[in-house]
């Protein structure tokens, strides 16, 4: 399998930046996603496809507005639309699984491996920074652990998930990618930020 | 000004397009009433007060919604998604 490269760019390099001299408030990186999958159920077949996402990923899924799963180096999927889902997972092989699962009646599977970048930001500063670019409530209480919001920082569409009391995943547009983590960034300069 | 997303919640204005007049109605496309089309592309009521809007949630969920909103005042009266809002003839 040819090995996919990062549209990260030479610039996402590991090291600490900005103004880490107290230590870094966040932490930046590239999770490894095989897959990230568009499900999209056809009108009246959503809880149809609720239940097929979970037969294909092993997660636990409800249908309601931004809930969502998570299955720490396994599987992710959030609601980001009435009907829609974003799924990721480690192995390249579960959008085939997906496929399997999720029947033509259902809804439909499009294959963004290709289309998307996951950038996760995590530690203590995370809400603070992602304040900073969305209207969003980052509180643990408006925005629990395995949720998603779909939102967007002027141009860029990005679809958040909680992963972790402080920890998010963000996926962006693979062509918008490296601008986007420029200004992720740009907003963690003050906190002190690493690249691993 | 925050919009009430019906899928997401209130989200700011920024996250949503605004996708044209819901009060016309498009004429067949076959036919060929000249005054029937101008009528649909050209003319508008441009009400001081409560208008029927489409929008879409862009920066969001991407729903296309239903919206009424005061042309005075900018208040948004009600927010539907608009696949919802047509089925129950709820468009102006």
């Amino acid at each position: 399998m040819v090995e996919r490269a990062t549209p990260l760019g030479a610039d996402f390099r590991p090291g600490s930046y900005g103004d880490f001299a107290d230590g870094v408030g966040v932490t930046l990186s590239e999770p490894s996603t095989g897959t990230i999958v568009e499900a999209t159920a056809w009108p009246g077949h959503e809880k149809a496809l609720t239940a097929a996402l979970g037969r294909g990923t092993g997660l636990s899924l409800a249908l309601a507005p931004g809930a969502g799963a998570y299955r720490d180096a396994k599987a992710a999927a959030f609601n980001i639309g009435p009907g829609r889902f974003l799924v990721s997972g480690k192995d390249e092989g579960l959008v085939d699984d997906l496929a399997r699962a999720v029947s033509l009646e259902t809804g439909t599977i499009t294959d963004l491996s290709h289309g998307r970048t996951a950038l996760r930001i995590e530690g203590m500063a995370t809400e603070w920074v992602l304040a900073k670019l969305f209207a969003l409530d980052f509180s643990l209480d408006a925005f629990p652990v395995s949720a998603g919001r779909a939102t967007a920082h002027h141009d860029f569409f990005v679809q958040i998930q909680r992963t972790g009391d402080h920890r998010f995943d963000l996926y962006v547009f693979r062509s918008f990618a490296r601008a986007f983590a420029m200004a992720l960034r740009h907003a963690a300069q003050d906190v002190g930020y690493a690249i691993k | 000004m925050l919009i009430s997303c019906p899928h997401c919640g209130p989200r700011d204005l920024a996250e949503f397009s605004y996708q044209g007049d819901a009060t016309r109605t498009r004429p067949e496309p076959a036919s060929t009433d000249t005054k029937a089309w101008h009528d649909y592309v050209y003319t508008r009521p441009n009400p001081a007060g409560p208008h029927h809007e489409y929008w879409q949630h862009a920066g969001g969920c991407r729903a296309h919604l239903l919206i009424v909103r005061d042309t005075l005042s900018h208040e948004i009266h009600s927010v539907a998604l608009a696949r919802s809002a047509n089925a129950s003839g709820a468009r102006a």
